[in-house]
């Protein structure tokens, strides 16, 4: 739960400094490289839509992870964002003037930040239950307001506009999805940067300490309303830029950008990346994304695998995927990992006979009145056939029990690796 | 050492301060003035309201009726924060840290208001060599340096009390409010944090909630002692000793 938010670097040592530079470059040699690597239109496409979730999971982060504000809203400042992008887009045609389509996503920005820095102050009165329940009243309010404020919105349909229309920046059009995918990268790499200083700042350091006791901050000087409300509006903003993107990348901006189910995506995205960890968020968009476009093709079901993996992350994980990942850090420090690796290797095949069992009854009862066949990694399965129920609940009963004996084998193992670590120092 | 010799208005003056939790009344008629550079010790037997006291002139609750003044300004009404911005900073009963937050990171956040970096988000919070030093210098006071690193939930209790007094004295108040910091420690970590206590507060305002009365005796200039929450004495060690209705009401009992 440590490091990344919490840990207190004051003078880095140099291999530190040098790593976490390395980090970044390596992170932005990636986004350069990856569409020679996959240049596919569908990649292309797919790691467009990444690069614009993980801006707007790490906007919502600064409210949940850092802040500690849970919002069922986020959406809106998202949503806001690509109608204002939209907006000046085709003010920028109709106009003349001379801004090019690169710049479009500050105005998005800002468009989240306006409606985060107008609302904001009533929101973050209060936290907890208090402000949840506000961002869902909001959330819905302004869902349902785009529909009725035809002239600001476009109803149903929307606003469209035509990004190739604006001002050529260096010769480039962005006709192509290439072109797009660089200036989402580029939006991306900023904004990672932007938001990455900013928990580096002493508005940043307040904000986590708001979030882990609001009380005892307003005697070190601190108005919690005050830090809370500012965190809101920089997550705003940064949510606006998301949304700037989309409507960059659609070419259109709809009421669907700022609903209930955007909402929960973000929070979804986050929370199974891990809040604790700046790059959390980042795992999570990545996963939810991409998860997202290869389950809605393969199951109608999609949602129902998303609600288990929530499930499953909250009871078992609540640290998300990243924070799975930290954990193994004393160990790698004390170099007693490997004590843990086999027993992750035995878990493997039963852990995956229980998914495998899992997937098939879920297909199975999906399945059954329109009798499509299911097709678990190139197996056909019959949906009415006995066989398959037998061969899903023999999977599912089989693979829990041997599964849990393996996993209390690993559990085990954590344990007398982690002593050990601590016993050499290497556990805060 | 009293406010009326030197001429200047006393750190902290209560006066006829009520609070009332419903219709129960747990602070009555609640005069009480702490001069300048004093250290005033504050004792009771348990519920007597101290830290309900403490609560009223932080600014924690707001008093029914009756004015607080910190300095001679009246701070009554005002929020916490801002009563802490005009020097005047309080520890808790129960430690009341940044769980989640290394050591560092908790003296740090207590450091930022006081050295005017307020709620800014242009700065990078590690390249201030003032609150660098300023947390360093803390952190080695209240012998935490070699923790630094580790969030305060996973502090041992002793440890959590001294992060709870350096986070109090971070900001560097003038008029500081620790209410029972020596709770549940051992004997040594009293006398540790006693020295300590006395050290960090030197030429400051100290007002302390204690129940070890050789602590009291020792470290006090004044004492008030606090009966179902009315003051029923308040004087130099040697007069409370001697006071009949303090022996009566507090003294004779068993010390808690
Ligand atoms: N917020 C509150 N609501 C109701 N009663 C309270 C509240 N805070 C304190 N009290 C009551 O006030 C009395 C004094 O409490 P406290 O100030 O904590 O005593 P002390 O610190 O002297 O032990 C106790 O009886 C306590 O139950
Ligand atoms: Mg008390």
């Amino acid at each position: 739960m440590t490091a990344a938010t919490t840990s207190s670097v004051t003078a880095k040592p140099a291999g530190e400094n040098l790593r976490f530079y390395g980090i970044w470059l390596i992170g932005i040699a990636a986004l350069i490289v990856l569409p020679q690597v996959f240049s596919s239109g569908g990649s292309l496409t797919s790691f467009s839509l990444i690069g614009i979730a993980i801006v707007f999971a790490l906007s919502y982060n600064i409210l949940l992870g850092q802040t500690g504000l849970l919002s069922f809203g986020h959406a809106v400042h998202y949503g806001l964002g690509g109608f204002a992008a939209c907006h000046m887009m085709n003010a920028v045609v109709s106009r003349g003037w001379p801004i090019p389509l690169p710049f479009i996503p500050l105005f998005g920005g800002i468009g989240g930040l306006v409606f985060a820095m107008i609302i904001g102050w009533v929101m973050t009165k209060r936290a907890g239950t208090v402000f949840a329940m506000i961002s869902l009243g909001i959330g819905e309010l302004v869902a349902s307001s785009s529909l009725i404020l035809r002239s600001v919105f476009g109803g149903e349909s929307g606003i469209t506009t035509d990004r190739t229309a604006l001002p050529k920046m260096l010769g480039w059009s962005f006709g192509p999805q290439l072109q797009v995918y660089y200036l989402i990268s580029f939006w991306l790499v900023l904004s990672a940067i932007a938001m990455y200083a900013l928990t580096r700042t002493p508005l940043g350091r307040i904000s986590n300490a708001v979030r882990d006791n609001p009380e005892r901050v307003q005697f070190i000087g601190y108005d919690p309303h005050v830090v809370r409300y500012l965190a809101y509006c920089f997550a705003g903003f940064f949510a606006g830029v998301a949304g700037g993107l989309t409507a960059i990348n659609f070419e259109i901006a709809n009421s669907a950008l700022l609903g209930a189910i955007q909402s929960g995506l973000v929070l979804f995205s986050t929370f199974i990346g891990g809040t604790a960890f700046f790059f959390g968020p980042i795992l999570g968009a990545i996963l939810v994304t991409y998860l997202q476009l290869g389950l809605t093709n393969l199951t109608t079901a999609w949602q129902l695998y998303f609600g288990i993996i929530f499930i499953g992350i909250v009871m078992y994980a609540p640290g998300g995927i990243a924070g799975l990942l930290m954990m193994h850090r004393p160990l790698i420090r004390a170099g007693t990992l490997w004590t843990v690796i086999p027993s992750y290797l035995v878990a493997i095949v039963p852990t995956v006979a229980l998914a495998c069992g899992v997937i098939l009854t879920i297909e199975t009862v999906a399945r059954y009145s329109g009798g499509d066949p299911i097709n678990l990694f190139g197996i056909p399965f019959n949906p009415t056939s006995p066989m398959t129920w037998l061969t899903a609940a023999v999977l599912v009963v089989g693979g829990a029990f041997v599964a849990r004996l393996t996993w209390r084998r690993i559990a085990e193992a954590w344990d007398r690796a982690a002593t050990v670590a601590r016993d050499r120092g290497y556990l805060a | 050492m009293s406010g009326a010799v030197s001429g200047k208005s006393p750190a902290i003056e209560v006066h006829a301060v009520e609070k009332r939790f419903g219709n129960v009344g747990i602070i009555r008629d609640l005069n009480l003035s702490v001069a300048q550079g004093e250290r005033h010790a504050i004792i009771g037997p348990n519920g007597a309201g101290k830290s309900t006291t403490f609560n009223l002139i932080s600014g924690h609750i707001k008093p029914t009726s009756g004015e607080v003044r910190l300095n001679g300004d009246l701070i009554s009404g005002l929020q916490p924060f801002e009563i802490n911005r005009r020097g005047l900073s309080r520890s808790f009963q129960v430690t009341n840290v940044f769980a989640r937050m290394s050591v560092w990171e908790n003296v740090r956040c207590a450091v930022l208001w006081a050295t005017g970096h307020r709620y800014a988000f242009w700065k990078n919070v590690d390249s201030l060599p003032e609150v660098r030093e300023r947390t360093a210098q803390i952190l080695d006071d209240i012998h935490l340096t070699h923790r630094r690193d580790v969030p305060a939930g996973l502090l041992t209790y002793a440890e959590q009390r001294e992060l709870e007094i350096g986070i109090t004295i971070a900001s560097g108040a003038t008029v500081v409010m620790l209410d029972e910091p020596t709770a549940g420690m051992s004997h040594a970590e009293t006398d540790r944090a006693v020295s300590l206590i006395r050290r960090l507060t030197e030429g400051k305002t100290l007002v302390i909630v204690e129940h070890d009365m050789s602590v009291v005796f020792g470290l006090a200039d004044r004492i008030s002692v606090l009966v179902y929450g009315h003051i029923i004495a308040s004087g130099t060690p040697e007069e409370i000793r001697r006071d009949p209705k303090v022996k009566e009401a507090y003294l004779g009992e068993e010390a808690h």
